[in-house]
C-alpha cells in the first residue's frame, strides 16, 4: 500500500519536474512564465500524435518537445520581440493550446475528444521517470557551473550588468524560453505517452498551474523545486487512492480538500507565512537597451 | 482619439484573418466560415438573444478586469470570483427556498456580490499587506475556489434529482424576469444589471474622489504615495470592486438561466475577460462592446461542429486567442507611448 503509493507519488510528479523545470528556465531569465498549461498540453498533443503515428514513444516525445518549442517561439516571439505583457500572452498561449489541440484532433481523427489509443508496447514503462531526475541534477548542475547559467540568472537578476559584460540579453531569453517549451512538452509527452496512452482534451487539467506553483515553492531552484513536485505529486497520488473509497458511516472521502493543497500551500509561500520565496528581480520586465 | 479606436479594431481583423487562415489551412473556405459564425451569432432573434447571454458575464468580468487593471493590479482571478459568486447566489437560493419573491433575488444577488467580494479581497490584502503578487495567488485561488465549489455541489447541497455535479434548484421566487423577446434564450435582468454596473463603474472612476485614487495608485505609486494616498488601501478596495463584479455573474447564470449551480458551466469567462477589457482599452464602453463581439464569436462558433465538416467550436476559443495576443502587443504600444517623455498634461 504505501510502497504503492509511492511509486504512484513518482509516476504523477514526472510530467510536473518537466514543466516546472521548463518554467525554472524562463522565469530564471526573467520571462514570467504562465502559459507553461498551454505548452504542457500541445507537447500532450504533440506526443500522442507522434507516437500513435511513428510506434515509438521517443519519437513521440520528440514531436511533442517540438510543439512545445513550437508555441513557445510564439509566446517568445509576443513577449520578447514586441514586448508584450507576459501575464496577457501567457494567458492566450493558454487559450490558443485549449482551442488548437480539439481543432487538430478533427482534422487528423474526425473526432474532437481524444487521439486513438497508443498500443502499450508503443508507449513508455519508466522511461520518462529517471530522465526527469536526470534532468534535475543536468540542469542544477548546468546553472550552478556553467557560464550559460550564470548568464540565465543575471538575464533575470541583473540584466544591464549582463549587458554590460556584452551579453545580450534578450538572445538568453530566446534561449531560455524556447528550453521552457520543450521542457514543458516532454511534460505533456510523459502524460499522454506515459502515464495515459492517449491525447484527451484539456487532459493537463491545471497541472501546468502546479507546476507553476512547485517553482514558487521551490523558490525558483532546481532540487527544491523537484521536491515540491513530489510533494504536490504525493497530494494528486493520495487522492487518486482516495476516490471512491468510503471511510466511517459510508461517507466517501472529500478529495476536494486534498486537490486545493498545494495551490494554498504555494499562496502561504509567497506570503512569507511559511518560508519566504522571492522571485527574480527582473522578473516581468521586458528588457530594453538603453 | 481615432488611433485609440483603430488600434482595437485593426487587432480584431488581424485575430480573425489568423484564425480564418487556420480553418482555410483545416480545407475549409473561410467565407464560409465567417458567414456561419455570422449567423449562428445574429441569425434570428433567439441566436442574438443567446449572444447578448453569453455577452453579459463577459461585461461583468471584463470591468471586473478593467478595474483592477485602473490600479495597476492585474485580476487573473475572475474565474474563481464568478464561481464562488454563483455558488453562494445558488446556495442562498437552495438553503431558504420559501423567501418571497421581491426580496429573495435582491439577496442572492447580495450574496453573489460579497462571495466575489470576499475573494477578491484575499488577492488585494495579500499584495498590499504581505506584498504577494496578485497574478499568482489570483491563479492559485481560482483553483481552490473550484475545488470548494464542487465539494459543495457533490456534498454539502447535492441535487438528488441529478447525475450532474450541481447543487439542488432554488426556489422559484428567486427566478428573475427573463425578456421574451429573444425567442426563449435566457436574456434576463442580468444584462441590465451588467449595462448599470458598466455605467456605475465609469461614474466611479472618472467621477469619484477614491476613483481618481485608485487611477493615480494605477499610473503612479510613488506619485500617489507622495498626495498622502495610501496604495494599499486602494489596492484592497479595487481587488474587492473586481471581485464583486465577478462575482455578480451568478446572477445571470444562477437566478437568470439555470436556477442551480452547475460546476463548469463558465467556458472560461474569467480569462476571457482578460481579452474583453484589453480589447475594450479598460473603458466601460469598450468593454460592453467587447464583450458582445467574444459572446458573438461563442454563440456564432457553436453552430460549426454540425455545419462545416473539419472545423469545431473550439474554434472561437483559437479566435479569442489570437485577438488578445494581437491586442496584447499592441496594448504595449499605447503603453509606451504613454510612458514616452513628455509635458504633463490634465487627466483626461
Amino acid at each position: 500500500m504505501i510502497l504503492q503509493l509511492l511509486a504512484s507519488t513518482l509516476r504523477v510528479s514526472t510530467p510536473l519536474i518537466f514543466a516546472a523545470l521548463g518554467g525554472m528556465f524562463s522565469e530564471r531569465s526573467g520571462v514570467i512564465n504562465i502559459a507553461l498549461e498551454g505548452l504542457m498540453l500541445i507537447g500532450a498533443f504533440g506526443a500522442a500524435v507522434g507516437a500513435y503515428v511513428t510506434h515509438s514513444p521517443w519519437l513521440g516525445s520528440a514531436a511533442g518537445m517540438s510543439a512545445g518549442l513550437l508555441l513557445a517561439a510564439l509566446y517568445g516571439l509576443f513577449v520578447i520581440r514586441w514586448r508584450a505583457n507576459q501575464i496577457v500572452a501567457g494567458t492566450a498561449i493558454n487559450m490558443l493550446a485549449l482551442g488548437l489541440t480539439p481543432f487538430l484532433c478533427k482534422i487528423l481523427y474526425d473526432v474532437t475528444g481524444q487521439t486513438p489509443a497508443i498500443p502499450l508496447a508503443d508507449r513508455f514503462q519508466a522511461a520518462p521517470l529517471y530522465l526527469s531526475w536526470i534532468m534535475v541534477a543536468l540542469c542544477w548542475l548546468w546553472l550552478k557551473y556553467t557560464r550559460g547559467g550564470l548568464w540565465v540568472s543575471f538575464a533575470g537578476e541583473h540584466p544591464e550588468a549582463l549587458d554590460a559584460a556584452g551579453i545580450r540579453v534578450n538572445r538568453v531569453r530566446w534561449a531560455a524560453v524556447l528550453a521552457s517549451g520543450a521542457l514543458a512538452g516532454m511534460g505533456g509527452a510523459s502524460l499522454s505517452v506515459f502515464l495515459a496512452s492517449s491525447f484527451s482534451r484539456n487532459m493537463t487539467a491545471g497541472r501546468g498551474f502546479i507546476a507553476l506553483a512547485a517553482l514558487i515553492f521551490g523558490k525558483w531552484k532546481p532540487l527544491p523545486t523537484a521536491l515540491a513536485c513530489l510533494l504536490f505529486g504525493f497530494a494528486e497520488a493520495v487522492q487518486i487512492r482516495l476516490q471512491g473509497v468510503s471511510l466511517w458511516g459510508g461517507k466517501p472521502i472529500p478529495v476536494q480538500f486534498i486537490q486545493i493543497l498545494p495551490y494554498l500551500v504555494t499562496i502561504l509561500v509567497l506570503a512569507g507565512f511559511v518560508g519566504r520565496s522571492r522571485p527574480p528581480k527582473a522578473l516581468g520586465t521586458p528588457f530594453l537597451r538603453a | 482619439m481615432i488611433r485609440k479606436l483603430l488600434q482595437p479594431i485593426l487587432a480584431v481583423v488581424l485575430g480573425l484573418a489568423l484564425g480564418l487562415g487556420v480553418t482555410w489551412l483545416a480545407g475549409e473556405n473561410p467565407l464560409h466560415v465567417f458567414i456561419i459564425l455570422a449567423k449562428g451569432a445574429f441569425g434570428s432573434s433567439y441566436d442574438f438573444g443567446m449572444t447578448l447571454f453569453y455577452s453579459t458575464p463577459l461585461i461583468f468580468t471584463g470591468l471586473s478586469v478593467a478595474v483592477a487593471f485602473h490600479a495597476g493590479l492585474f485580476n487573473i482571478g475572475a474565474e474563481g470570483q464568478l464561481t464562488l459568486g454563483a455558488l453562494a447566489a445558488a446556495a442562498v437560493g437552495a438553503v431558504w427556498p420559501g423567501l418571497w419573491s421581491p426580496l429573495a433575488p435582491v439577496v442572492a444577488g447580495l450574496a453573489a456580490l460579497l462571495a466575489g467580494v470576499l475573494w477578491g479581497a484575499i488577492p488585494g490584502w495579500l499584495r498590499a499587506r504581505r506584498g504577494s503578487h496578485e497574478v499568482i495567488n489570483t491563479i492559485m485561488l481560482n483553483f481552490v475556489a473550484a475545488g470548494l465549489a464542487s465539494y459543495v455541489a457533490l456534498y454539502l447541497l447535492k441535487n438528488p434529482a441529478s447525475q450532474n455535479p450541481e447543487t439542488r434548484p432554488i426556489g422559484t421566487s428567486y427566478l428573475i424576469h427573463q425578456f421574451a423577446i429573444f425567442g426563449g434564450a435566457p436574456v434576463s435582468l442580468a444584462l441590465s444589471l451588467a449595462l448599470l454596473a458598466a455605467i456605475l463603474v465609469w461614474v466611479f472612476l472618472w467621477r469619484t474622489v477614491l476613483g481618481f485614487e485608485l487611477r493615480a495608485v494605477g499610473q503612479s505609486e510613488s506619485a500617489a504615495r507622495a498626495a498622502g494616498i495610501d496604495p494599499g488601501r486602494i489596492r484592497i478596495i479595487a481587488m474587492c470592486l473586481a471581485g464583486g463584479l465577478a462575482g455578480l455573474v451568478g446572477v445571470g447564470e444562477v437566478l437568470g438561466n439555470a436556477g442551480k449551480f452547475r460546476v463548469g458551466f463558465s467556458p472560461e469567462y474569467g480569462f476571457i475577460g482578460i481579452a474583453v477589457a484589453l480589447l475594450g482599452r479598460n473603458h466601460p464602453a469598450g468593454v460592453v462592446v467587447a464583450a458582445l463581439l467574444f459572446g458573438a464569436l461563442h454563440k456564432g462558433a457553436a453552430a460549426l461542429d454540425l455545419e462545416t465538416e473539419r472545423v469545431t467550436q473550439e474554434l472561437s476559443l483559437v479566435l479569442q486567442a489570437l485577438i488578445l495576443l494581437s491586442v496584447s502587443a499592441d496594448g504595449l504600444w499605447s503603453w509606451l507611448s504613454r510612458r514616452a517623455p513628455k509635458p504633463i498634461e490634465a487627466q483626461a
